[in-house]
Protein backbone atom coordinates (compact mmCIF):
# COMPACT_ATOMS: atom_id res chain seq x y z
CA UNK A 1 0.00 0.00 0.00
CA UNK A 2 1.35 3.67 -0.99
CA UNK A 3 1.14 5.88 1.40
CA UNK A 4 -1.35 8.80 1.50
CA UNK A 5 1.32 10.96 1.72
CA UNK A 6 2.95 9.97 -0.88
CA UNK A 7 -0.28 11.73 -2.88
CA UNK A 8 -1.10 14.46 -0.53
CA UNK A 9 1.81 16.40 0.27
CA UNK A 10 1.69 19.35 2.67
CA UNK A 11 2.37 21.66 -0.43
CA UNK A 12 -0.44 20.21 -2.70
CA UNK A 13 -2.61 20.77 0.51
CA UNK A 14 -1.78 23.56 1.00
CA UNK A 15 -2.05 25.22 -2.38
CA UNK A 16 -5.47 23.42 -2.28
CA UNK A 17 -6.53 25.36 0.68
CA UNK A 18 -4.76 28.64 -0.49
CA UNK A 19 -5.16 28.81 -4.44
CA UNK A 20 -2.42 30.95 -5.69
CA UNK A 21 -3.23 33.46 -8.78
CA UNK A 22 -6.82 32.48 -8.18
CA UNK A 23 -9.17 34.54 -10.32
CA UNK A 24 -9.71 36.29 -13.83
CA UNK A 25 -8.26 38.75 -15.41
CA UNK A 26 -10.64 41.33 -17.08
CA UNK A 27 -8.94 41.64 -20.78
CA UNK A 28 -6.62 38.54 -20.74
CA UNK A 29 -4.52 38.15 -24.03
CA UNK A 30 -6.24 34.51 -24.43
CA UNK A 31 -7.87 31.99 -22.57
CA UNK A 32 -9.25 28.92 -22.04
CA UNK A 33 -11.63 26.59 -20.10
CA UNK A 34 -10.58 22.51 -19.77
CA UNK A 35 -13.25 19.83 -18.69
CA UNK A 36 -12.69 16.84 -17.63
CA UNK A 37 -15.91 14.92 -18.04
CA UNK A 38 -15.35 11.93 -15.50
CA UNK A 39 -15.36 14.24 -12.52
CA UNK A 40 -16.94 17.16 -13.87
CA UNK A 41 -13.92 19.10 -13.22
CA UNK A 42 -13.49 22.90 -14.48
CA UNK A 43 -10.17 25.42 -14.69
CA UNK A 44 -10.09 28.48 -16.55
CA UNK A 45 -6.92 29.91 -17.46
CA UNK A 46 -6.09 33.32 -18.29
CA UNK A 47 -3.10 34.99 -19.53
CA UNK A 48 -1.59 37.96 -20.12
CA UNK A 49 1.79 37.88 -22.43
CA UNK A 50 4.59 40.40 -23.61
CA UNK A 51 7.01 39.87 -25.80
CA UNK A 52 6.79 36.07 -25.41
CA UNK A 53 6.58 36.24 -21.92
CA UNK A 54 3.96 35.10 -19.92
CA UNK A 55 3.73 38.30 -17.82
CA UNK A 56 0.37 37.20 -15.93
CA UNK A 57 -1.61 34.17 -14.98
CA UNK A 58 -5.04 33.31 -13.02
CA UNK A 59 -7.17 30.46 -13.31
CA UNK A 60 -10.54 30.09 -11.37
CA UNK A 61 -12.69 26.94 -11.37
CA UNK A 62 -13.83 23.71 -9.07
CA UNK A 63 -11.76 20.73 -8.63
CA UNK A 64 -10.43 18.01 -6.38
CA UNK A 65 -7.43 19.02 -4.43
CA UNK A 66 -5.08 17.86 -7.11
CA UNK A 67 -6.30 19.66 -10.05
CA UNK A 68 -6.92 23.02 -8.03
CA UNK A 69 -3.16 22.78 -6.45
CA UNK A 70 -1.61 21.38 -9.99
CA UNK A 71 -3.17 24.46 -11.35
CA UNK A 72 -2.01 26.94 -8.22
CA UNK A 73 1.26 25.73 -8.39
CA UNK A 74 1.47 25.65 -11.94
CA UNK A 75 0.40 29.23 -12.28
CA UNK A 76 3.38 30.16 -10.00
CA UNK A 77 5.75 28.18 -11.93
CA UNK A 78 4.86 29.90 -15.38
CA UNK A 79 4.78 33.36 -14.32
CA UNK A 80 7.67 35.05 -15.67
CA UNK A 81 8.63 32.31 -18.06
CA UNK A 82 8.85 32.33 -21.99
CA UNK A 83 6.03 30.23 -23.71
CA UNK A 84 8.68 28.00 -24.93
CA UNK A 85 10.08 27.68 -21.09
CA UNK A 86 6.44 26.96 -20.27
CA UNK A 87 5.52 24.27 -22.58
CA UNK A 88 9.47 22.54 -21.89
CA UNK A 89 8.19 22.34 -17.98
CA UNK A 90 4.93 20.74 -19.12
CA UNK A 91 6.77 18.27 -21.14
CA UNK A 92 8.84 17.48 -17.91
CA UNK A 93 5.84 17.45 -15.50
CA UNK A 94 3.95 15.41 -17.80
CA UNK A 95 6.98 12.62 -17.80
CA UNK A 96 7.08 12.80 -14.05
CA UNK A 97 3.21 11.57 -13.87
CA UNK A 98 3.61 9.11 -16.62
CA UNK A 99 6.63 7.36 -16.56
CA UNK A 100 7.79 4.47 -13.92
CA UNK A 101 7.83 5.26 -10.52
CA UNK A 102 11.33 3.42 -10.04
CA UNK A 103 13.08 6.45 -12.46
CA UNK A 104 14.93 9.11 -10.98
CA UNK A 105 13.15 12.42 -11.38
CA UNK A 106 14.77 15.53 -11.80
CA UNK A 107 13.67 17.51 -8.84
CA UNK A 108 15.82 20.78 -8.99
CA UNK A 109 13.85 21.52 -13.15
CA UNK A 110 10.62 20.25 -11.51
CA UNK A 111 10.61 22.66 -8.28
CA UNK A 112 7.34 22.55 -6.47
CA UNK A 113 6.09 20.49 -9.29
CA UNK A 114 8.12 17.31 -7.81
CA UNK A 115 5.27 17.41 -5.20
CA UNK A 116 2.94 16.00 -7.96
CA UNK A 117 5.58 12.80 -7.92
CA UNK A 118 3.02 10.67 -6.08
CA UNK A 119 0.63 10.97 -8.62
CA UNK A 120 1.67 8.65 -10.77
CA UNK A 121 1.20 5.78 -8.35
CA UNK A 122 -2.68 6.69 -8.83
CA UNK A 123 -3.34 6.11 -12.85
CA UNK A 124 -6.83 7.35 -12.26
CA UNK A 125 -5.42 10.73 -11.02
CA UNK A 126 -3.02 11.61 -13.60
CA UNK A 127 -5.31 13.41 -15.67
CA UNK A 128 -6.60 15.99 -12.34
CA UNK A 129 -2.70 16.81 -12.36
CA UNK A 130 -2.72 17.41 -15.73
CA UNK A 131 -5.51 19.27 -17.02
CA UNK A 132 -4.71 22.83 -15.82
CA UNK A 133 -1.07 22.10 -18.30
CA UNK A 134 -3.37 20.89 -20.86
CA UNK A 135 -5.99 24.30 -20.62
CA UNK A 136 -2.65 26.56 -20.34
CA UNK A 137 -1.33 24.95 -23.47
CA UNK A 138 -4.82 25.12 -25.07
CA UNK A 139 -4.88 29.22 -23.89
CA UNK A 140 -1.71 30.05 -25.41
CA UNK A 141 -2.58 28.10 -29.07
CA UNK A 142 -5.21 30.96 -28.64
CA UNK A 143 -8.19 28.00 -29.09
CA UNK A 144 -11.14 29.07 -27.86
CA UNK A 145 -13.51 26.49 -27.55
CA UNK A 146 -13.37 24.12 -23.93
CA UNK A 147 -10.61 21.14 -24.17
CA UNK A 148 -11.49 17.89 -22.86
CA UNK A 149 -9.15 15.44 -20.86
CA UNK A 150 -10.90 12.58 -22.98
CA UNK B 1 -34.31 -32.20 -23.82
CA UNK B 2 -30.99 -32.72 -24.73
CA UNK B 3 -28.71 -30.83 -22.38
CA UNK B 4 -25.08 -31.86 -20.92
CA UNK B 5 -24.91 -32.76 -17.48
CA UNK B 6 -25.14 -29.43 -15.26
CA UNK B 7 -22.55 -28.24 -12.63
CA UNK B 8 -24.32 -25.32 -11.49
CA UNK B 9 -23.76 -24.48 -7.84
CA UNK B 10 -28.02 -24.14 -6.70
CA UNK B 11 -27.66 -21.38 -3.83
CA UNK B 12 -30.03 -22.43 -0.85
CA UNK B 13 -30.11 -19.55 1.14
CA UNK B 14 -32.81 -19.66 3.89
CA UNK B 15 -35.62 -16.79 3.89
CA UNK B 16 -38.04 -17.48 5.92
CA UNK B 17 -35.82 -17.28 9.53
CA UNK B 18 -36.39 -13.33 9.88
CA UNK B 19 -32.59 -12.69 10.20
CA UNK B 20 -30.90 -12.16 6.83
CA UNK B 21 -27.29 -14.29 6.77
CA UNK B 22 -25.40 -11.80 4.83
CA UNK B 23 -22.22 -13.55 5.54
CA UNK B 24 -23.29 -16.63 4.02
CA UNK B 25 -24.78 -15.04 0.71
CA UNK B 26 -20.87 -13.62 0.43
CA UNK B 27 -19.91 -16.85 0.16
CA UNK B 28 -21.81 -17.40 -2.98
CA UNK B 29 -19.15 -14.29 -4.59
CA UNK B 30 -15.64 -15.25 -5.22
CA UNK B 31 -14.48 -11.53 -6.10
CA UNK B 32 -14.92 -10.95 -1.91
CA UNK B 33 -12.81 -13.30 -0.70
CA UNK B 34 -9.29 -10.63 -1.71
CA UNK B 35 -7.56 -7.61 -0.45
CA UNK B 36 -7.46 -4.47 -2.09
CA UNK B 37 -4.05 -1.98 -1.13
CA UNK B 38 -3.61 -4.60 2.17
CA UNK B 39 -7.42 -4.08 3.38
CA UNK B 40 -10.04 -6.63 3.06
CA UNK B 41 -12.11 -5.42 -0.42
CA UNK B 42 -14.97 -3.60 0.40
CA UNK B 43 -17.32 -3.33 -2.50
CA UNK B 44 -19.46 -0.36 -2.02
CA UNK B 45 -20.23 0.30 -5.85
CA UNK B 46 -23.02 -1.96 -6.85
CA UNK B 47 -25.03 1.17 -8.72
CA UNK B 48 -21.77 0.96 -11.00
CA UNK B 49 -21.97 -2.97 -11.71
CA UNK B 50 -22.72 -5.45 -9.34
CA UNK B 51 -20.73 -8.72 -8.16
CA UNK B 52 -21.06 -11.90 -10.11
CA UNK B 53 -22.34 -15.12 -7.93
CA UNK B 54 -20.95 -18.70 -8.57
CA UNK B 55 -23.92 -20.01 -10.06
CA UNK B 56 -23.98 -16.84 -13.26
CA UNK B 57 -20.07 -17.34 -13.83
CA UNK B 58 -20.73 -21.37 -13.57
CA UNK B 59 -23.56 -21.03 -15.97
CA UNK B 60 -21.94 -19.12 -18.72
CA UNK B 61 -18.58 -21.12 -18.35
CA UNK B 62 -20.62 -24.38 -18.93
CA UNK B 63 -22.19 -22.88 -21.64
CA UNK B 64 -19.15 -22.40 -23.53
CA UNK B 65 -17.78 -25.23 -21.99
CA UNK B 66 -20.39 -27.92 -23.33
CA UNK B 67 -22.85 -26.40 -24.95
CA UNK B 68 -21.52 -23.51 -27.35
CA UNK B 69 -23.38 -23.33 -30.31
CA UNK B 70 -25.06 -20.85 -33.02
CA UNK B 71 -29.12 -20.33 -31.88
CA UNK B 72 -32.46 -20.73 -33.65
CA UNK B 73 -30.76 -22.04 -37.20
CA UNK B 74 -29.14 -25.30 -36.24
CA UNK B 75 -30.19 -28.95 -36.69
CA UNK B 76 -27.79 -30.49 -34.71
CA UNK B 77 -27.67 -31.30 -31.10
CA UNK B 78 -25.34 -28.33 -29.62
CA UNK B 79 -27.15 -25.78 -31.20
CA UNK B 80 -30.38 -27.43 -29.99
CA UNK B 81 -28.91 -27.28 -26.47
CA UNK B 82 -27.79 -23.23 -26.61
CA UNK B 83 -31.21 -22.56 -28.32
CA UNK B 84 -32.47 -24.15 -25.02
CA UNK B 85 -30.30 -22.30 -22.92
CA UNK B 86 -30.99 -18.78 -24.57
CA UNK B 87 -34.60 -19.12 -24.67
CA UNK B 88 -34.62 -20.81 -21.35
CA UNK B 89 -33.47 -17.75 -20.05
CA UNK B 90 -35.88 -15.51 -21.58
CA UNK B 91 -38.28 -17.63 -19.54
CA UNK B 92 -36.19 -16.54 -16.33
CA UNK B 93 -36.30 -12.96 -16.93
CA UNK B 94 -39.97 -13.37 -17.64
CA UNK B 95 -40.81 -14.86 -14.38
CA UNK B 96 -38.32 -12.56 -12.80
CA UNK B 97 -40.31 -9.35 -14.34
CA UNK B 98 -43.43 -10.75 -13.84
CA UNK B 99 -44.02 -10.88 -17.77
CA UNK B 100 -47.54 -12.40 -18.98
CA UNK B 101 -45.26 -13.83 -22.18
CA UNK B 102 -42.17 -14.68 -23.11
CA UNK B 103 -42.04 -13.15 -26.07
CA UNK B 104 -42.14 -9.64 -23.88
CA UNK B 105 -38.84 -10.32 -23.60
CA UNK B 106 -36.55 -8.00 -25.90
CA UNK B 107 -32.54 -9.27 -25.38
CA UNK B 108 -30.26 -6.02 -26.04
CA UNK B 109 -26.45 -5.01 -24.83
CA UNK B 110 -27.63 -2.79 -21.92
CA UNK B 111 -30.71 -0.72 -20.12
CA UNK B 112 -28.88 1.86 -22.13
CA UNK B 113 -30.13 0.11 -25.43
CA UNK B 114 -33.49 -1.00 -24.31
CA UNK B 115 -33.77 3.29 -23.84
CA UNK B 116 -32.50 3.60 -27.56
CA UNK B 117 -34.35 0.63 -28.87
CA UNK B 118 -37.97 2.16 -27.87
CA UNK B 119 -36.83 5.76 -28.67
CA UNK B 120 -35.53 4.41 -32.61
CA UNK B 121 -38.39 2.27 -33.30
CA UNK B 122 -41.80 3.17 -31.28
CA UNK B 123 -40.41 6.81 -31.18
CA UNK B 124 -39.71 7.81 -34.54
CA UNK B 125 -42.98 5.66 -35.82
CA UNK B 126 -45.11 7.68 -33.23
CA UNK B 127 -43.86 10.93 -32.67
CA UNK B 128 -44.56 14.20 -34.62
CA UNK B 129 -43.72 17.77 -34.10
CA UNK B 130 -45.07 19.36 -31.08
CA UNK B 131 -45.67 15.99 -29.54
CA UNK B 132 -44.09 16.19 -25.84
CA UNK B 133 -42.05 13.20 -24.42
CA UNK B 134 -41.90 13.26 -20.46
CA UNK B 135 -38.53 12.36 -18.10
CA UNK B 136 -37.48 13.76 -14.71
CA UNK B 137 -34.75 15.78 -13.62
CA UNK B 138 -33.34 12.51 -12.13
CA UNK B 139 -32.32 10.46 -14.80
CA UNK B 140 -29.45 8.77 -15.90
CA UNK B 141 -27.72 10.38 -18.87
CA UNK B 142 -28.77 7.00 -20.62
CA UNK B 143 -32.62 7.96 -20.36
CA UNK B 144 -32.27 11.64 -21.04
CA UNK B 145 -29.73 11.54 -24.08
CA UNK B 146 -31.97 9.62 -26.21
CA UNK B 147 -35.12 11.40 -25.94
CA UNK B 148 -33.10 14.36 -26.97
CA UNK B 149 -31.77 12.94 -30.42
CA UNK B 150 -35.62 11.37 -30.64
CA UNK B 151 -37.37 14.74 -30.16
CA UNK B 152 -34.45 16.59 -32.46
CA UNK B 153 -35.21 14.16 -35.03
CA UNK B 154 -39.19 14.24 -35.20
CA UNK B 155 -39.60 17.74 -34.04
CA UNK B 156 -41.03 16.97 -30.75
CA UNK B 157 -40.07 18.38 -27.26
CA UNK B 158 -38.55 17.45 -24.25
CA UNK B 159 -40.36 17.96 -20.78
CA UNK B 160 -38.84 17.68 -17.45
CA UNK B 161 -40.54 16.84 -14.01
CA UNK B 162 -39.16 18.33 -11.37
CA UNK B 163 -37.63 17.10 -7.56
CA UNK B 164 -37.73 18.86 -4.53
CA UNK B 165 -34.87 19.34 -2.27
CA UNK B 166 -34.67 15.87 -1.01
CA UNK B 167 -34.76 14.20 -4.38
CA UNK B 168 -38.23 13.18 -4.59
CA UNK B 169 -39.98 13.83 -7.78
CA UNK B 170 -42.95 16.00 -7.65
CA UNK B 171 -45.82 14.26 -8.48
CA UNK B 172 -48.65 17.65 -8.68
CA UNK B 173 -46.01 18.89 -11.15
CA UNK B 174 -45.52 15.86 -13.31
CA UNK B 175 -49.52 15.51 -13.46
CA UNK B 176 -49.95 19.02 -14.52
CA UNK B 177 -46.88 18.43 -17.37
CA UNK B 178 -49.44 15.66 -18.38
CA UNK B 179 -52.58 17.30 -18.53
CA UNK B 180 -51.71 19.44 -21.30
CA UNK B 181 -52.86 16.24 -23.45
CA UNK B 182 -49.06 16.61 -25.50
CA UNK B 183 -47.36 13.89 -23.93
CA UNK B 184 -47.35 10.77 -25.92
CA UNK B 185 -44.60 8.83 -23.75
CA UNK B 186 -42.96 9.48 -19.95
CA UNK B 187 -39.66 7.73 -19.65
CA UNK B 188 -38.79 7.51 -16.09
CA UNK B 189 -36.56 5.71 -13.46
CA UNK B 190 -37.90 3.56 -11.34
CA UNK B 191 -34.94 4.06 -8.87
CA UNK B 192 -32.54 7.14 -9.07
CA UNK B 193 -29.08 6.10 -9.64
CA UNK B 194 -27.27 9.62 -7.72
CA UNK B 195 -29.78 10.08 -5.07
CA UNK B 196 -31.29 6.22 -4.43
CA UNK B 197 -35.05 7.88 -4.90
CA UNK B 198 -37.35 5.10 -5.46
CA UNK B 199 -40.27 7.15 -7.69
CA UNK B 200 -44.03 6.56 -6.78
CA UNK B 201 -44.09 4.41 -10.43
CA UNK B 202 -47.54 2.83 -9.55
CA UNK B 203 -48.79 6.60 -9.33
CA UNK B 204 -46.99 7.50 -12.40
CA UNK B 205 -48.00 4.77 -14.47
CA UNK B 206 -51.96 5.77 -13.49
CA UNK B 207 -50.96 9.43 -14.33
CA UNK B 208 -49.22 8.91 -17.44
CA UNK B 209 -51.90 6.43 -18.74
CA UNK B 210 -54.63 8.87 -17.45
CA UNK B 211 -52.95 11.83 -19.75
CA UNK B 212 -53.09 9.53 -22.60
CA UNK B 213 -49.61 8.89 -22.67
CA UNK B 214 -47.37 5.24 -22.92
CA UNK B 215 -44.93 5.27 -20.19
CA UNK B 216 -41.22 3.36 -19.60
CA UNK B 217 -39.61 2.46 -16.74
CA UNK B 218 -35.58 2.38 -16.99
CA UNK B 219 -35.11 -0.31 -13.64
CA UNK B 220 -31.34 -0.74 -13.90
CA UNK B 221 -31.09 0.17 -10.51
CA UNK B 222 -34.27 -1.55 -9.07
CA UNK B 223 -34.49 -4.85 -10.46
CA UNK B 224 -31.83 -6.22 -8.29
CA UNK B 225 -32.86 -4.51 -5.47
CA UNK B 226 -37.04 -5.03 -4.94
CA UNK B 227 -39.20 -7.21 -6.25
CA UNK B 228 -40.63 -5.93 -9.96
CA UNK B 229 -43.58 -6.93 -11.49
CA UNK B 230 -44.14 -5.14 -14.56
CA UNK B 231 -48.12 -6.38 -15.01
CA UNK B 232 -49.20 -5.04 -11.33
CA UNK B 233 -47.21 -1.83 -12.53
CA UNK B 234 -49.22 -1.87 -15.87
CA UNK B 235 -46.40 -0.18 -17.39
CA UNK B 236 -45.95 -0.21 -20.98
CA UNK B 237 -41.93 -0.89 -21.00
CA UNK B 238 -39.79 -1.81 -18.47
CA UNK B 239 -35.69 -1.65 -18.99
CA UNK B 240 -32.97 -3.62 -17.28
CA UNK B 241 -28.99 -4.19 -16.96
CA UNK B 242 -27.93 -7.70 -16.78
CA UNK B 243 -24.44 -6.68 -14.91
CA UNK B 244 -26.03 -4.24 -12.58
CA UNK B 245 -28.36 -7.08 -11.62
CA UNK B 246 -25.49 -9.84 -10.16
CA UNK B 247 -25.31 -10.86 -14.80
CA UNK B 248 -22.53 -10.32 -16.91
CA UNK B 249 -21.80 -7.19 -19.08
CA UNK B 250 -23.34 -6.84 -22.24
CA UNK B 251 -26.87 -7.77 -22.03
CA UNK B 252 -29.84 -6.38 -21.00
CA UNK B 253 -33.75 -6.91 -21.15
CA UNK B 254 -36.64 -4.31 -22.81
CA UNK B 255 -39.85 -5.59 -21.48
CA UNK B 256 -42.44 -4.63 -23.62
CA UNK B 257 -46.39 -4.99 -23.58
CA UNK B 258 -46.80 -7.65 -26.96
CA UNK B 259 -49.79 -5.44 -28.57
CA UNK B 260 -47.17 -2.79 -28.39
CA UNK B 261 -43.84 -4.45 -29.56
CA UNK B 262 -45.57 -5.73 -32.30
CA UNK B 263 -46.84 -2.97 -33.84
CA UNK B 264 -43.17 -1.62 -33.98
CA UNK B 265 -40.79 -1.19 -36.85
CA UNK B 266 -37.74 -3.25 -36.44
CA UNK B 267 -34.67 -2.07 -34.45
CA UNK B 268 -31.69 -3.31 -36.38
CA UNK B 269 -31.55 -5.34 -39.98
CA UNK B 270 -29.55 -8.31 -40.02
CA UNK B 271 -29.83 -12.24 -39.48
CA UNK B 272 -32.86 -13.81 -37.25
CA UNK B 273 -35.07 -10.77 -37.28
CA UNK B 274 -36.21 -11.66 -40.85
CA UNK B 275 -38.47 -14.64 -41.89
CA UNK B 276 -37.94 -14.50 -45.68
CA UNK B 277 -35.68 -11.82 -47.20
CA UNK B 278 -35.23 -11.29 -51.50
CA UNK B 279 -33.68 -8.03 -52.85
CA UNK B 280 -37.43 -7.03 -53.50
CA UNK B 281 -39.16 -7.00 -49.98
CA UNK B 282 -37.83 -8.73 -46.72
CA UNK B 283 -40.91 -10.41 -44.24
CA UNK B 284 -39.79 -9.39 -40.46
CA UNK B 285 -39.88 -12.61 -37.77
CA UNK B 286 -41.74 -12.34 -35.26
CA UNK B 287 -41.58 -10.60 -31.92
CA UNK B 288 -38.86 -10.92 -29.90
CA UNK B 289 -36.95 -11.66 -32.88
CA UNK B 290 -38.02 -8.92 -34.82
CA UNK B 291 -35.69 -6.89 -32.32
CA UNK B 292 -32.74 -9.54 -32.25
CA UNK B 293 -30.68 -9.39 -35.48
CA UNK B 294 -27.85 -10.58 -35.57
CA UNK B 295 -26.28 -13.67 -33.81
CA UNK B 296 -26.73 -12.69 -29.61
CA UNK B 297 -24.86 -12.85 -26.66
CA UNK B 298 -25.90 -15.78 -25.85
CA UNK B 299 -23.35 -16.30 -23.29
CA UNK B 300 -24.33 -13.14 -21.65
CA UNK B 301 -28.06 -14.11 -21.65
CA UNK B 302 -27.53 -17.75 -20.21
CA UNK B 303 -25.43 -15.81 -17.69
CA UNK B 304 -28.33 -12.70 -17.09
CA UNK B 305 -31.05 -15.42 -16.71
CA UNK B 306 -28.83 -17.98 -14.14
CA UNK B 307 -28.88 -14.10 -12.17
CA UNK B 308 -32.38 -13.70 -12.06
CA UNK B 309 -32.90 -17.29 -10.62
CA UNK B 310 -29.95 -16.69 -8.10
CA UNK B 311 -31.30 -13.64 -7.09
CA UNK B 312 -35.19 -15.22 -7.22
CA UNK B 313 -33.40 -17.91 -4.89
CA UNK B 314 -32.58 -15.55 -2.27
CA UNK B 315 -35.83 -13.94 -2.51
CA UNK B 316 -36.07 -10.68 -3.78
CA UNK B 317 -38.26 -9.75 -0.54
CA UNK B 318 -35.48 -10.40 1.81
CA UNK B 319 -33.22 -8.83 -0.11
CA UNK B 320 -35.03 -5.76 -0.02
CA UNK B 321 -35.71 -5.53 3.40
CA UNK B 322 -31.71 -6.49 4.14
CA UNK B 323 -31.00 -3.54 2.04
CA UNK B 324 -33.66 -1.13 3.97
CA UNK B 325 -31.75 -1.91 7.15
CA UNK B 326 -28.41 -1.88 5.68
CA UNK B 327 -29.61 1.71 4.56
CA UNK B 328 -31.01 2.89 7.79
CA UNK B 329 -27.73 1.83 9.62
CA UNK B 330 -25.72 3.71 6.68
CA UNK B 331 -27.68 6.69 6.88
CA UNK B 332 -27.08 6.80 11.01
CA UNK B 333 -24.00 6.42 10.90
CA UNK B 334 -23.00 8.75 7.97
CA UNK B 335 -24.75 11.74 9.61
CA UNK B 336 -22.82 10.93 12.70
CA UNK B 337 -19.55 12.20 11.06
CA UNK B 338 -19.47 16.18 11.72
CA UNK B 339 -19.47 17.45 7.77
CA UNK B 340 -20.78 14.77 6.60
CA UNK B 341 -23.90 16.01 4.15
CA UNK B 342 -26.13 13.33 2.26
CA UNK B 343 -27.69 14.05 -1.15
CA UNK B 344 -31.27 12.09 -1.41
CA UNK B 345 -32.95 12.39 1.02
CA UNK B 346 -36.06 10.83 -0.48
CA UNK B 347 -38.59 9.11 2.09
CA UNK B 348 -38.78 6.01 -0.32
CA UNK B 349 -35.38 4.94 -1.26
CA UNK B 350 -33.30 2.34 -2.06
CA UNK B 351 -29.92 1.56 -0.77
CA UNK B 352 -27.92 4.53 -2.32
CA UNK B 353 -25.64 7.10 0.04
CA UNK B 354 -24.61 9.38 -2.38
CA UNK B 355 -22.59 12.13 0.48
CA UNK B 356 -20.31 14.92 0.16
CA UNK B 357 -17.24 15.63 3.22
CA UNK B 358 -17.02 19.18 4.26
CA UNK B 359 -15.16 20.92 1.15
CA UNK B 360 -12.96 17.96 -0.03
CA UNK B 361 -13.48 16.96 -3.48
CA UNK B 362 -15.28 13.61 -3.53
CA UNK B 363 -12.44 12.37 -6.11
CA UNK B 364 -10.23 13.02 -3.33
CA UNK B 365 -12.74 10.66 -0.68
CA UNK B 366 -12.97 8.54 -2.82
CA UNK B 367 -9.12 8.06 -3.01
CA UNK B 368 -8.41 8.20 0.26
CA UNK B 369 -11.43 4.94 0.77
CA UNK B 370 -9.50 3.19 -1.68
CA UNK B 371 -6.26 3.24 0.00
CA UNK B 372 -8.32 1.22 2.74
CA UNK B 373 -10.06 -1.22 0.21
CA UNK B 374 -13.16 0.60 -0.11
CA UNK B 375 -14.41 0.97 -3.51
CA UNK B 376 -17.12 3.59 -4.29
CA UNK B 377 -17.94 5.81 -7.19
CA UNK B 378 -16.82 9.77 -6.87
CA UNK B 379 -18.44 11.93 -9.72
CA UNK B 380 -21.63 13.19 -11.62
CA UNK B 381 -22.99 9.43 -11.91
CA UNK B 382 -23.90 10.21 -15.37
CA UNK B 383 -26.62 12.09 -14.10
CA UNK B 384 -25.47 15.52 -14.49
CA UNK B 385 -28.43 17.90 -14.92
CA UNK B 386 -29.16 15.85 -10.37
CA UNK B 387 -25.96 17.42 -9.93
CA UNK B 388 -26.55 21.08 -11.11
CA UNK B 389 -30.15 20.30 -9.21
CA UNK B 390 -28.34 20.13 -6.26
CA UNK B 391 -25.75 22.99 -6.99
CA UNK B 392 -22.84 20.71 -6.90
CA UNK B 393 -20.27 19.17 -9.34
CA UNK B 394 -19.81 15.44 -8.30
CA UNK B 395 -21.01 13.00 -5.24
CA UNK B 396 -19.16 10.34 -3.44
CA UNK B 397 -21.84 7.85 -3.56
CA UNK B 398 -21.83 4.46 -1.63
CA UNK B 399 -24.46 2.04 -3.09
CA UNK B 400 -25.00 -1.57 -1.05
CA UNK B 401 -26.33 -4.77 -2.54
CA UNK B 402 -27.22 -7.41 -0.48
CA UNK B 403 -24.00 -9.16 -0.18
CA UNK B 404 -23.31 -5.54 2.23
CA UNK B 405 -22.62 -6.05 5.84
CA UNK B 406 -22.72 -3.58 8.96
CA UNK B 407 -19.04 -4.14 9.13
CA UNK B 408 -18.69 -2.77 5.72
CA UNK B 409 -20.54 0.44 6.69
CA UNK B 410 -18.34 1.13 9.32
CA UNK B 411 -15.71 0.88 7.14
CA UNK B 412 -16.71 3.04 5.09
CA UNK B 413 -17.35 5.15 7.97
CA UNK B 414 -13.43 5.16 9.22
CA UNK B 415 -12.59 5.82 5.90
CA UNK B 416 -14.47 9.09 5.65
CA UNK B 417 -12.99 10.00 8.77
CA UNK B 418 -9.16 9.29 7.88
CA UNK B 419 -10.06 11.33 4.77
CA UNK B 420 -11.12 14.27 7.11
CA UNK B 421 -8.17 13.81 8.85
CA UNK B 422 -6.12 14.00 5.95
CA UNK B 423 -7.45 17.30 4.83
CA UNK B 424 -7.33 18.71 8.35
CA UNK B 425 -10.83 19.78 7.66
Amino acid sequence: MTDLQDLYQELILDHNKRPRNFGTIDHPDCRAQGFNPLCGDRVDIFLMLEGGVIRDVRFEGKGCAISTASASIMTDAVKGKTIEQARALFEQFHDLLTVSSDDPIDAEALGKLAAFSGVRQYPARVKCATLAWHTLNAALKNQAQTISTE
Amino acid sequence: MNSAPRAITTPHHSTNTGAFDAERVRGDFPILRQKVNGRPLVYLDNAATSQKPRAVLDAMQHYYAADNANIHRGVHTLSVRATDAYEGARAKVQQFLGAQRPEEIVFVRSATEAVNLVANTWGRANLRPGDEVLITVMEHHSNIVPWQMLCAQTGAVLKVAPINDDGELLLDEFETLLKCGKTRIVAAAHVSNALGTINPVQEMVRLAHQGGAIIMLDGAQAASHMAVDVRALGCDFYAVSGHKMCGPTGIGALYGRYDLLNAMPPYQGGGDMILSVTFEKTTYNHVPYKFEAGTPNIAGTIGLGAAADYLRSIGMDAIAAWEHELLGYGTRVLRDIPGVRLIGTAKDKAAVLSFLVGDIHPHDVGTILDQQGIAIRTGHHCAQPVMDRFGIAATARASLAFYNTKQEIDALAAGIRKAIEVFGT
